[in-house]
């Protein structure tokens, strides 16, 4: 199996999609020619031809919307916006149309889109180009919020999302695009959805993160393991809606829950899966659940970006202290 | 729609001089602050490429379009610019180490010596057109004799926040100069895919206010389109659009690379047409400008542009802390922990 990076998978899949089902259509900024900022999209438009791979007018807002007509027309489109920072103006068609055309047409009209985006800090961008804000995505009902995390995953869930009969906001780890490598086979083979994956398996402590904080998480728990304390990391991989039955099967394990994401702490996708697990699994508890995040402060720009996100050194610290209490 | 311009590429007169023309001391300064935009540029550049700045965004070939606008402004206007508006920004009093620290990925550079009413940088591409609207309406709400200039590129005019902006402002007469750099590519997308309309000028008419396309390669030009549009917006006469065309001669950014979208014979023709040449030849043919002078002006831009750098490489980093310190007016309790934790204080 050839060694890709999460951007190449995310091209693999895009064109295995493409080629499988002619009402594939990806449209954006700078995807053509181009082949996306990322180079996400390299080579499909000569492939696939300008209309299946569509160079659109600098307008988010038109690229979320176009999606919903396209889709409500039985096409599959995958819209691509250029940096987290720009999907805003698409959150009216998210919210007030993507999102419930199924449920507000009682299914007469569906939207079988995706909208994909580059996600997260720590790549020294510009202003604005580090945004993590999936909770805010993940707060929308009728909406899927999906996040690869390794290369495998972003081809297999990428497939899936563009399968899937709803919209699906599908966010790539920015960190992640070059630095993630691993062996993907163009199979054709989708990952499921709306299921969390096991990326290791442990008894004393549950980790839980997505997308591009799983190498700090990943590193955490190698070190945990030096101390004797065996993790188990949790891939979320699928934001909304997430796996519930695999965090709280891992919590009755443990006893103890760590949750690690980038985003700011107040109001982050961490609250949501902590007051589940105070819901669901409080008897299981041996220790409060922690969060370890991003600070309450807009994401730094380059020079202190880094002191932002968190450590695996805070993560170790945050697991020990769940570790020792009893 | 005819193209206002007074010089030719090879620096010749086409049509009578405006006045601001007859200021000699004018268009040297005009030529010096070109030139050292141009100089700041190459030296950003350089930076970019040996780590020690972030991505930047290159003003070559387009030196006229911001610094013309920029000189017909008066202190108390207010500017909003976007990211490749370095020109304009220094002409404001903006130090050249301050927009290093900016693109060096430090919120201090914003914390400018330009007028302290000015907005900063706006790299969500077209959001500070509706700001714009919103500063002209206060200026014109207290009867203030003040204009806002807001400047964005072509791209941005196909985003509804450009639309929404000019159709507001043309409402209420609002003493707004907006200003479209056509550079002829956002990004990697030419003109002709982000609009089939014949000019960019033309919109300002579905917004009931009048458009013009200026040279902007024609420094004189755009200050002559400028001034007159910021006069009217002054005395009342509501906003004006001012297309100014132009090509941008390098990389979209320091991490784009051009070629990929566009021919190196395209990007050649075009620098026959550059502003900066343009205008030397104008002054030299007047016999107002020399190569003595044209050597003792690189050796000061450089000297400036090297001192700058220096300071933007000593300035101390920010202590990790201070992330919170301009999120509020007063940081609120509930986060005082999170800052203690970032400056390392214990918190037990
Ligand atoms: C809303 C938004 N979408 C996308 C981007 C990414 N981006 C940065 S510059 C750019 C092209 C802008 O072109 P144009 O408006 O013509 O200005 P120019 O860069 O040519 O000066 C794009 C797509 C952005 N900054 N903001």
């Amino acid at each position: 199996m050839p060694e890709v990076t999460l951007v190449e998978a995310v091209n693999l899949a895009l064109g295995r999609a493409m080629a499988d089902d002619p009402d594939v259509v990806l449209l954006g900024e700078d995807i053509g020619v181009n082949g996306g900022v990322f180079r996400a999209t390299i080579g499909l438009q000569e492939r696939f031809g300008p209309e299946r791979v569509l160079d659109t007018p600098l307008a988010e807002l038109l690229i979320s919307g176009l999606c919903v007509g396209m889709a409500a027309q039985g096409l599959k489109p995958v819209g691509e916006i250029q940096f987290m920072g720009f999907i805003y103006p698409c959150l009216d068609q998210l919210v007030n149309h993507a999102s419930r055309m199924r449920n507000r047409t009682q299914g007469r009209l569906t939207c079988p889109m995706v909208l994909r985006s580059p996600h997260g800090a720590g790549i020294r961008a510009p202003e604005h180009h580090s945004e993590s804000t999936e909770a805010m995505l993940a707060h929308i009902p009728g909406l899927r919020v999906v996040m690869p995390s390794s290369p495998e995953r972003a081809y297999g869930l990428l497939l899936a999302a563009i399968r899937d009969p709803d919209p699906v906001v599908f966010l790539e780890p920015t960190r992640l695009y070059r630095a993630a490598k691993g062996d993907v086979e163009d199979n054709g083979e989708a990952l499921p959805l709306d299921h969390a994956f096991v990326l290791r398996e442990g008894r004393d402590i549950t980790l839980i993160s997505w997308g591009a904080m799983l190498k700090e998480t990943m590193a955490a728990a190698d070190t945990l393991a030096d101390d004797g304390i065996a993790a188990e990391v949790i891939d979320l991989a699928t934001l909304k809606p997430y796996d519930e039955n695999t965090v709280l099967g891992s919590v009755a394990r443990t006893g103890r829950c760590v949750i690690v994401h980038e985003a700011a702490h107040t109001g982050g996708f961490g609250a949501e899966i902590a007051a589940m697990i105070a819901e669901r699994g409080l008897s299981s508890l041996l220790a409060p659940v922690i969060r370890v995040t991003g600070y309450d402060t807009v994401i730094p720009m380059a020079r202190l970006e880094q002191r932002y996100m968190p450590s695996v050194g805070r993560i170790v610290a945050a697991a020990r202290k769940t570790c020792q209490y009893n | 729609m005819r193209r206002r311009n007074y010089l030719a590429p090879d620096g010749a007169i086409i049509r009578p001089l405006p006045s601001c023309a007859r200021d000699a001391k004018l268009l040297i300064e005009l030529y010096r602050s070109m030139v050292l935009l141009r100089l700041f540029d190459r030296k950003a550049v350089a930076l970019q490429r040996t780590g020690r700045l972030g991505t930047y965004a290159v003003s070559l070939g387009q030196e006229a379009v911001s610094v013309g606008i920029a000189s017909a402004m008066r202190q108390e206007d207010v500017l909003l610019p976007s990211y490749r508006d370095n020109g304009a920004l220094l002409w404001r009093g903006v130090k050249p180490e301050e927009i290093l620290l900016f693109w060096g990925g430090d919120e201090r550079g914003n914390q400018f010596s330009g007028p302290v009413h000015d907005f900063p940088f706006c790299v969500p591409v077209g959001s500070q057109a509706p700001h714009a609207a919103g500063v002209a309406y206060a200026l014109k709400l207290r009867k203030q004799p003040r204009v806002a200039v807001c400047l964005f590129g072509d791209g941005a005019t196909s985003k509804g926040d450009v639309y929404e902006a000019m159709n507001f402002a043309g409402v209420h007469k609002l003493p707004l100069v907006f200003v479209v750099t056509n550079n002829q590519w956002a990004i990697s997308v030419p003109l002709r895919l982000q609009t089939a309309s014949e000019t960019l000028a033309q919109k300002a008419i579905a917004a009931g206010f009048s458009g013009e396309q200026v040279d902007g390669c024609d420094v004189v030009a755009m200050r002559a389109a400028a001034e007159e549009a910021i006069a009217a917006a002054r005395d009342g006469n509501g906003p004006h659009f001012i297309e100014a065309v132009t090509y941008r001669l390098g990389d979209h950014t320091t991490s784009d690379d051009a070629l990929r979208y566009r021919s190196a014979e395209e990007v050649q023709a075009h620098w026959k047409e550059e502003p900066i040449a343009r205008l030397r030849s104008y002054l030299v043919g007047q016999k107002m400008w020399t190569k003595a002078d044209e050597e003792r002006l690189a050796a000061e831009c450089h000297e400036r542009i090297e001192a700058a750098v220096q300071r933007y490489l000593t300035t101390p980093p920010r202590r990790p802390e201070t992330m919170f310190d301009n999120l509020y007016a007063e940081l609120p309790e509930a986060y005082a922990a999170q800052r203690r934790e970032l400056a390392g204080e214990d918190d037990a």
